[in-house]
Order: C-alpha cells, then structure tokens, then sequence
C-alpha cells in the first residue's frame, strides 16, 4: 500500500537566523482579500492621527544674545556650525549638536546687516551699519591672540545686505548701488545702479553662479548679470520686497518675501507675472530660505510666526509659533533639509524640525519602512474627509488667528464689491484681474 | 614788447578802417592781448617784415570772421583737428594752426604720388573724398542702456533655458536622491587629500616654505602658478568665438540704432502714410485672426478702436476746420488737385469716425440667424415626430417658441387624446396600468403649467430631469460593491465666471489649506474630539461657492411650483454630457442652439421615456420590497424518499416574513424615484470631488482600490513603491547639493 504524505520544503518555512521575520507564507488573490481598502483606510487614519499627536517641531533655543538676532549663516562645509550677527554689532558661533555658543566677536559698531560665510568654510563676511565690511577667519583665534578681521574695507555709504559667489573670491553687496567686489581689491569691480538709492537684500543664483538678484526700496526687484556692466531686468510691485531666495534646484525661479504678507514665486524669464502666489502670513513677510531638495521653502514673518510652503502650493504646509517668539527677522534651512532655525527679535535662536512628526535619530530599517509605508497610507487617502480634517488641523495663538479671519473676511469683501461693481458696469468695462496679475505694477525692460 | 605794440598799431589801423566801435570783437582783442604779453615778453627785438605782413593778413581774416558771426548768435568753437601751422615760429607755440582747415587731400596728397599705394585703396580714399556726411550722433544715454539692458536679459534668458529639460526630468521623477550625483567610488586623487592636511612638523614647515618661496605646487602637484597661467589663458579659438560674439553684440546694437535712427528720421509723408496704412492693414488682419482665437483680447481692440474714434470726433483733426482745409476750401474752386486733396481728407474722416460693424458682432448676428433656422427646422422635426409617436408628450415639445393660447388648447385637447390612445394601447396590461394612465395625466398637465410659465426653458428642464432620474437609477442599480469608497459625482451648478476666477485663485489652493484652529491637540483623545465636532458639522466646501448655487435653488423653486428635483433627489447623479438646451438663456451660447437638432435626436433615440421611467420605478419599489425567506429544509425530520414535500405546516412554519419597510419617500412622487439605498452616516467619510491629478472617477477608485500593504503585495512591489521622496542620503553644502548643474567649473 502506498501511503500518500504531506511534505513541505524547510526553505519555504524556516527562517535562516534567528534575526531574520518569521517567513510567512502568504497567498496574494486579491480575492481573498475582500476588506483590503477598509483595512487601509484604518491605518492611514491612525498613522495621521498619530503624526499630529506626535508633531512637536521645537527643538532647541539658542540664547545669549543681548539684542535682536538680525542675520544668520549657515557654514559652507559643516551641519554643526551656525552664525548670527546680532543688532549689537555681535557676532556669535554656534555649536548646533550641543546648543552652545562657541565663539563671540564684537564684529561692527552698530547693526551686523548680513552676513555669509565663504565657499571654502575657512573664513566669513560681515557688514555692518559702520559702512565697513570685514573678512573673519572661521577659526578662533588661539591663546593670546586678538580677535582680529583678516581684511576690512571701508565703504562710503552703510551696506545692508551680502552674499558671497558659490566658487569664486567674489561677493556681492548692497546699499545705496550693488556693488561686486573683487576679495583682493578694496573697491568694488563693478557696481550697478538703476534709478533706486536702496537696496534691501542680494542674492546669488545658486545655480547660474554669474546671476544676482536684489529687491530695493522703490518697490522692485532687479536682477543682474555679474559680466554685464548693466543691470538685466526689473519688476515694480505693489509693495516692497524684503528678501529673495534663488531655488537651488530650479536655476531660473526665485522666491520673494514681500510687505503685502505674500510670498512671490517668479521665473526670472517672465517678469509680468508670478509663478504662484503663496499667502498665509499676516503680517510682513522678512525673511526666507529654499530647502536644499528645492520642493519647499520656509518663511518668516513680522506676525511671529514661521510657514513652510510648497513650492507649488499657494498656502502653507505647515505653521510654527511658540509663546515667546516675537518677531521673527531671519531664517534658514539647514543644508541636511532636516532643520529649520530662526532668528528673532527677542534676542533667541530657535531650532526647528522641519518634518513636525518626524522621528529623530537613525531609523532602524524595519522602523523606515513603517514610516515609509504610512507616508505613502497617508498619501493616498488624503482626500478623503475624516483624514484631511486631522492632518489639516494646526493650532494657532488667538491673536493670528483672528487676524486672520479679518483679512479673510476684507478680502471677501473686496471680491464681492468688484463682482458687484462689474454686474452693474458695461459689461468687459471692469476685466477680471486674477490674484497673480494684481501684485505687478509693471516690467522695465 | 615790440609785438604788443605792433599789435596796438594794427588795432589802431582796424579802428581807422572802420570806425564803427567793434565790441565784441574789442574784447576778444584784448584778451589775446594779455596773453600775448605774458607769452612774448623774451622776443622784443626779432622782427621780420615778412612775418608782419603775415600776421596782418591773419589780423584782418580774423576780423572778418568776427564781422561775420556778429550778426547771429555767438557759434560753440568746434573741436577741431588741425596740424601744425605752415610757419612755425621756432620761439613760440603758435595757438591758431594753419590759414585754412586741414582737409584729408592734404594728407593723402603725398599718397597719390607713390607707387607703393595700391589702386584700391587708392580708389576707396577717393570715394571717402567725395563724400560729405557728417557722422551720425550717437543715440540717446538712456537709449543705448535699454538696447544693452534689453540684449544682456535675453542672453542670460536663454542662457538659463538650458536648464529646462533637466528641471522638468527632475519635476517629474518619481523619487530623487540627493546629492543628485555622488562622488564617483574608488581612490580619489592625491592632491584632493594633500587639501585637507595642514603642516604640522618643523621640518615640514621647512619645506613648505623652500617650496612656496619656490613658487612650486604642493597641493597640486601637477601645475606650478605660471603653468596654471596658461592653462587659464584663453586659447586661440575660445578668444575667436569671443571676438565673433562681441562682435556680433556690436553689430547688433548698431543695427537696433540706425533702425531707431532712420525710422526717426524719416521725413516723407507719403512714406509714414504708407507705413500707417500698412500697418492699419497688417493690424487688420491680426485683429480678424483674433477674433476667431481670442475674441477676449479681440474685444479689448476693438475697445481702443472705439476710443480712437471717439478721439477723432472730438477732435475734428481730419474735418474741414483747420487752417489748411480752410485755405484748400477756397482753392477748390479752381484747383483740382487742392479738391481732390479736399476730398481725400474728408474721406479720411469719415473712415476714421466710423463706428465700426465688427467682425464679432457679425458672427453674432449670423449666429443668431442660424439659431433661427434651427428653431424653424426644430419646429418642422417636431411636428413630424409628432404624428409618429403620440404617446409621448416629450416628443411633440415646442422647445422655443412661446406656445399661443390657440396652441394651448390644441394641446389640451391633444393630451386627451394622447391619454385616450394610451389607454387604448395599454389595454392588455394590468388594472394596475391605471394609475400608469393617471400619471400620464399628470405629466401632461404639468407639461401644460410649464409651457405656459416659461416659454422655451422647461422643456430643457424637464428633459434634464428626466435624464438624471434614469442616471440616478441606473447609479443605484449598478454601485453596490466599494460604495464606502467612491466618490459620489456631483453635478456642479455652473456657477458665475467671476467667482470661478475667485474660486481659482484661492479655493484650487483652498483645498491645501491647513486648518488653524485655537485648540491644541495632544492625545489621540483631542483627536477623537476634533473628529466628532467635525462630523457633528461637516464642513462645506468654501463658504464662497456656495451662495450663487443657492440663488440658482431660489431661482429654480420660484420658477416651478411642484417638487424641486435637486431637494428630494439626494441621490447624486451622474452628469450626462449632453448639451442641452441652456436652462438660462444665454445668447452668446450659440453652439448649443445649432447642436439642439442632434441632441433632440439623441435624447429620444427611438424610446418611449416615461414607460420605460415608470417600468423603472416599479422594478425599484419591488427591490425594496421585504422578500419572505424560506427556511423549509426538505427532508428534515422525516423519512426522505423521492418526491419528497415537505408538509404545509413546516412550510408555513419556516416562512420568515420580515417588517414591511417604511414607506417609500418617493411613493406621492410620481415623476421621481429615490434610492433608499444610499446611506448618510458614509457620506462623511466618502469623498466628494475628484481631487485634483486625476482625470476621472475610474482613474481615483483604481488607485484607492490597489493596496499598498505586504498583506496584498510582495516585498518587492512594497518596496518599490513605499519609499521616501525626496531621499535625503548624506548631507549636502550648499551649492555642491547641485553639481550636476554646475558645468564651468
């Protein structure tokens, strides 16, 4: 008699080490599997449930400053290190893995303006409010030694804004006129002038290294080609621009903070209209700083707090504000695209995470795959109700965020006064303007 | 001093010659008087006769130059090249050059007489002789900067636009780890390492100093300073690519320049009214092409054009009051060309202020006599449907003309007959075919109410109706798998164009608005609070949007006084994309006139709609219905056999009849039917409209429809599809985060 047995291969059951998950065998039909979107769904409600549970941003307060944090560096070559210039003319640096300050030097009589730190890491720019600008050595000076600039230059008028070329010993600055110098030469090498008589902030296209653009005070921004000895273009605003920020990703957009609480995205190739515009704030946008991947960016505002934005996104991804955060004057975002630190008025520097939720430290593999696998649960089923009213939640201080229903209810007001005055004007009379033509007064060629 | 007073002498002999008072000319004199004293104080004795009578023959040039200039204003003294004077005092710089101007034959004179000269040149020199021209004066300061402002933006555009392809690849990926492009694997070269290592040793120090006093390399060593220098050189071609640029920049400019310059210049009349009419032509021609694509900035022309004829009204430049006109006028009478002249500018006039029958308006009124034609060809298909079917009311439906009362009656007493055909048709039918009939009454008469009410709209209406019940039954029918998950379609009412402007610049984005309350949320508990506020209240979409969609609801239950569909019908129906006959109507909306025999044809594609509704109905009611469940198991607790029944007793015993459900919504309804399928309580986790990347509804059920889990899927597809983006890999510097982007380095 034959006896017919069950027999199962040990490699398809038996786990190699001990180390290794229990090998499951697992049968894929999908019609075995009828509850397969319920059970899903359930997941992806508790993952966001979860994350905005554990969405604790703050991290750090760097404080010992005795004034106003007015302008941050990030360093060239190492993730530690950080420098802020103060409203005193003082410079510190900081060491970001231990919270401390490492290095204090009185760099400027008044205001230290700007502040950029060189290609190579080994030394740093400041201006300050004395019409001078002054090159530092990154390191500490040894025992003994006085706390001395490297180079300084005495310029004729106060500088307010500074950034240095991405590969060559050139920096920009500007004033009263943007000025290129020369590291060697103690005038500048070119300077370019276009009507206006201030300037407010520099920047250097990361990307196309020989591009600048500046905003200045008669509500324009101007760009500029560093090896032509004019200036390229300029866009005039509704209102001034404070700061812009070159993506570092997309060699031809720029994002501007403006006063009328927007941000602009514009392509420096179509001046005549923006990209996007990204609103949230309520107050004057100061400040902002591109992400190292280029998708996002982050703000800072005069209203005390700080948003983080998409790129292609008109509102904000994500708000930041602590109880004693007044306004916020400088920001930037940390090269690893990790953290996000802010500079502001009350004398402190803050350390922010820029994933809220996001868990800290090396991430076991099995712990990666988790958080990837509700990353992407939460994706798919955000457009389902229940799950965007939870990961849209956010808290807001009582103040923004009745001001911020007024501006809500002014601007419906507007609208509802224009829809008004068209119904009852001849009709093509009143033309539909959209949100991103309003803001351009006009182009100069 | 001997000179000086020659020169008084000469003075004196002028003053004798002419004794009119010469002031200006007085004070020149004196001038050069005192310059001349401080000058020649050394040669007082040197006199020569010659030399006198050439200084007086220059005396009395210069005299009759400021005689000259004395009449008009004093001239600027032109910069002027001149060599040195024919006689060369050797004591003294002689300020005045030459008797005459040097001219370019006197210094190619000597040119003419060598041999060595070759003829061309000789040639071209002659053709520069002849000519006369003075050199054109460069454009304006402010001009020139545009064109260079306007050339270095568009360079640096382009040179920019090469980064498009790589950007929209980057946009695109599905996933990007950065650094973008790591450092290649392997050894890396001597001198990167040497960069990093600093001197440390005294004898290293030595070294070092030997070798940087040497000027030789120690961090790369493959080049010294002056090497490196001449590597850094350009080389021959590079500096002839840049020379070709540079000139190609300058001749660009000079291009822009003498355009500028000669369109300025340019002085004919006739010309510039040729160049107007051209371009009144070319513009013409634009204006007729942007009608057709873009009659919003076609309008926005013709707006200017309106503006400019109002101008010329006001102005009157081109009518018979101005001086010429005037002057012309009286000329007319012997002169023909001073008539003609007359005429032509009148002529001007008249097209000028002429109110302008556009192109737009054209197509308009042409599009509104097709309309028309439809309507009477409408009328004609009607009737000859009519005479085909006549139990259907839809069929014979006046669409746009506003019935008369005779009409009316004619219809009444047609809709009888239509029920009494009815009735004869549906004779082998149940009694129950009766209230069938009644319903068909019903419609009729409402028909009746709403032909009188509102001339061509209800027809529309009630066909759009219609359809959405079929829809909405079919819907029911067919979605009963994944219904938790779906997305229910929601016909949108077209709603004011300016608020879609609004909703487009804030509610697209609206959607990606974070929700910023005053609470906080800690626990998982808040989180439970925070869901059940929410479902306690749903939220509407924006606020914005809704009132003109609750105007429109007004406006609907104002026009018709039965059962508004959209408030009963809470079943969302599937939008049909038919155009219809516009509920509002809209003249500018002239597609959908001319599509109406078609769609007619289409909405009755041979069918008897309200049969086939009401067949519909009943099928639905009968669904609803409790259905007696029978438990009966044949065989059980008796001996089996074949044939076997089971007693009536059991039968009647394991019958389970259910409750009667409650009734139906729909049931005093005739011309409606209500799922009661649908479920509120999921509608608050069910999404409502599509999001936004995907197209259509089957496209969004499909990806929520797949899993992503390794409960469903293998490792690898998991693994494929869960991972992070952007991946963060290692930290990146700044501008080295991009050195794929970085070309010249």
């Amino acid at each position: 008699m034959k006896v017919q047995v069950l027999s199962r291969n040990p490699d398809d059951y038996v786990r190699e080490t001990k180390h290794d998950i229990q090998r499951v065998p697992r049968n894929y039909d999908p019609s075995l599997h009828p509850f397969e979107v319920s059970r899903e769904y359930t997941r992806a409600l508790n993952a966001t449930k979860l994350e905005r549970v554990f969405a604790k941003p703050f991290l750090a307060s760097l404080d010992g400053h005795r004034d106003g944090v007015n302008c941050l560096a990030k360093h060239t070559r190492s993730l530690s290190t950080l420098l802020s210039g103060s409203c005193d003319g003082e410079v510190k640096v900081w060491n970001l893995t231990k919270h401390e300050c490492v290095r204090t030097l009185q760099a400027h009589g008044g205001f230290v303006r700007g502040m950029v730190v060189r290609y190579c890491g080994n030394s740093f720019f400041t201006i300050g409010d004395d019409k001078t600008i002054k090159q530092w050595k990154m390191e500490a000076p040894g025992y003994g030694e006085e706390e001395e600039p490297l180079n300084t230059i005495l310029g004729k008028t106060v500088f307010t804004g500074l950034d240095h070329h991405q590969k060559k010993g050139v920096f920009a600055t500007c004033g009263q006129q943007v000025d290129i110098w020369d590291e060697q030469r103690s005038t500048p090498i070119r300077s370019f002038t276009w009507g206006v008589d201030s300037f407010s902030s520099v920047r250097f296209n990361p990307v196309e290294t020989e591009l600048l653009g500046s905003c200045a005070s008669d509500r324009s921004i101007v760009l500029y080609d560093m090896r032509e000895s004019t200036p390229l273009k300029k866009v005039i605003m509704t209102m001034r621009t404070n700061t812009l920020c070159w993506n570092p990703m997309e060699a031809y957009c720029f994002t501007c903070a403006n006063e009328d609480y927007n941000l602009y995205t514009y392509d420096m190739r179509h001046l005549e209209k923006p990209i996007k515009v990204h609103m949230d704030h309520v107050s004057a946008v100061l400040d902002v700083d591109y992400s190292p991947t280029g998708q996002e960016f982050v703000s800072a505002s005069f209203d005390k707090t700080i948003r983080i934005f998409s790129k292609d996104d008109g509102h904000s991804r994500e708000v930041y504000h602590t109880k004693r955060m007044q306004h916020v004057i400088c920001i930037k975002w940390s090269a690893d695209n990790k953290y996000i630190l802010s500079g502001s008025d009350e004398m402190n520097i803050r350390l922010w995470k820029a994933n809220a939720a996001e868990k800290l430290g090396v991430l076991a593999p099995r712990e990666r795959e988790v958080v990837n696998y509700s990353q992407k649960l939460k994706e798919k089923f955000q457009h389902h109700p229940q799950i965007r009213r939870i990961a849209r939640h956010r808290h807001l201080p009582k103040n923004i965020y009745h001001q911020k229903n007024e501006l809500r209810i002014m601007k419906e007001a507007r609208r509802r006064k224009e829809m008004n005055v068209r119904k009852h004007s001849k009709p093509g009379s009143v033309p539909v303007v959209s949100e991103k033509e309003k803001h351009v007064v006009s182009v100069v060629k | 001093m001997a000179r000086v007073s020659r020169k008084n002498g000469n003075k004196n002999k002028l003053k004798g010659r002419c004794s009119v008072p010469l002031v200006g000319l007085g004070d020149q004199q004196l001038l050069y008087e005192e310059e001349e004293v401080s000058i020649d104080r050394v040669e007082e004795d040197i006199i020569s006769s010659e030399e006198d009578e050439v200084e007086h023959e220059r005396k009395r040039q210069k005299l009759l130059e400021g005689i000259s200039t004395l009449g008009g204003k004093r001239k600027r003294a032109q910069g002027e090249r001149s060599e040195a004077a024919v006689h060369m005092s050797e004591f003294s710089v002689n300020t005045d050059g030459g008797p005459g101007k040097v001219k370019l034959s006197d210094l190619i004179g000597s040119l003419e007489k060598s041999p060595a000269v070759p003829a061309k040149s000789r040639q071209q020199l002659k053709n520069l002789q002849r000519i006369k021209k003075t050199i054109n004066s460069p454009l304006s300061k402010e001009e020139t900067e545009r064109i260079q402002r306007d050339m270095a933006f568009q360079k640096a555009a382009s040179e920019v636009s090469r980064w498009d392809s790589i950007i929209t690849q980057n946009q695109r990926a599905e996933q990007l780890l950065f650094p973008l492009s790591q450092e290649p694997a392997g050894p890396r070269p001597v001198e990167r390492l040497v960069a990093g290592w600093n001197v440390q040793t005294p004898l290293e120090q030595e070294i070092f100093a030997l070798l940087s006093a040497n000027k030789q390399p120690f961090t790369d060593p493959i080049l010294t300073p002056a090497e490196e220098a001449s590597v850094r050189a350009m080389s021959l071609e590079e500096a002839k690519i840049r020379r070709a640029e540079l000139q190609k920049a300058r001749a660009l400019q000079s291009y822009y320049e003498a355009k500028a310059r000669r369109d300025r210049k340019i002085k004919s009349k006739k010309y510039h009214k040729v160049q107007i009419k051209a371009k009144r032509k070319e513009f013409l021609k634009h204006f007729e092409q942007m009608a057709k694509t873009d009659p919003a900035a076609a309008l926005q022309e013709l707006n200017k054009m309106e503006l400019a004829r109002m101008q010329e009204r006001m102005s009157l430049k081109h009518q018979n009051s101005s001086k010429w006109a005037k002057s012309k006028a009286i000329m007319a009478k012997y002169d023909e060309e001073a008539r003609k002249a007359m005429q032509q500018q009148l002529e001007m006039n008249r097209q000028l202020t002429q109110k302008l029958v556009t192109p737009l308006n054209d197509d308009y009124e042409q599009e509104e006599g097709d309309a028309g034609e439809t309507d009477l060809l409408l009328d004609f298909v009607n009737d000859a449907v009519d005479g085909r079917d006549a139990s259907n009311p839809w069929m014979k439906g006046k669409l746009t003309e506003e019935p008369t009362q005779k009409q009316l009656n004619d219809m009444t007493t047609e809709a009888a007959q239509v029920v009494s055909t009815v009735a004869a048709e549906e004779e082998e039918l149940e009694a129950e075919e009766t209230e069938e009939e009644a319903l068909l009454r019903e419609f009729d008469s409402n028909r009746r109410l709403h032909q009188a009410q509102e001339s061509d709209i209800a027809g529309g209406v009630f066909l759009e109706e219609m359809t959405e019940d079929r829809a909405a039954a079919e819907d029911s029918e067919a979605s009963d798998c994944l219904s938790e998950f779906t997305i229910t379609s929601r016909g949108r009412e077209k709603s004011f164009k300016d608020t879609e402007v609004f909703n487009c610049a804030d509610f697209t984005d609206g959607s990606a608005q974070l929700d910023e309350r005053l609470v906080r949320i800690r626990t998982v508990e808040d989180l439970e609070l925070l869901h059940h506020d929410s479902s306690a209240e749903p939220r509407h979409p924006p606020t914005a949007k809704d009132p003109p969609s609750e105007e429109k609801h007004m406006g609907k239950s104002k026009k018709k006084k039965g059962i508004e569909l959209k408030e009963v019908l809470t079943k969302e129906t599937n939008v049909i994309k038919v155009p219809l006959t516009p509920t509002v109507t809209d003249s500018d909306d002239a597609e959908s006139k001319l599509d109406q025999r078609e769609l007619i044809k289409e909405a009755f594609a041979g069918d008897d709609v309200i049969s086939s509704f009401l067949k519909d109905k009943r099928r639905q009611e009968d669904e609803g219905k409790p259905k007696v469940i029978d438990l009966t198991l044949p065989g059980w607790g008796e001996w089996g056999g074949m044939g076997l029944k089971p007693p009536k007793r059991k039968r009647k015993r394991f019958r389970v009849k259910s409750a009667p459900p409650p009734p139906r919504k729909d049931q005093h309804l005739p011309s409606v039917i209500i799922s009661e399928k649908r479920n509120t309580s999921l509608s608050l986790h069910q999404v409502h409209s599509l999001p936004f990347p995907f197209e259509d509804h089957g496209q969004f059920e499909s990806c929520i429809r797949s899993p992503l889990g390794r409960t469903w899927n293998t490792e690898e597809t998991v693994k494929k599809w869960c991972h992070q983006t952007p991946e963060f890999g290692s930290p990146s510097w700044g501008p080295s985060l991009v050195p794929w982007l970085r070309r010249n380095c």
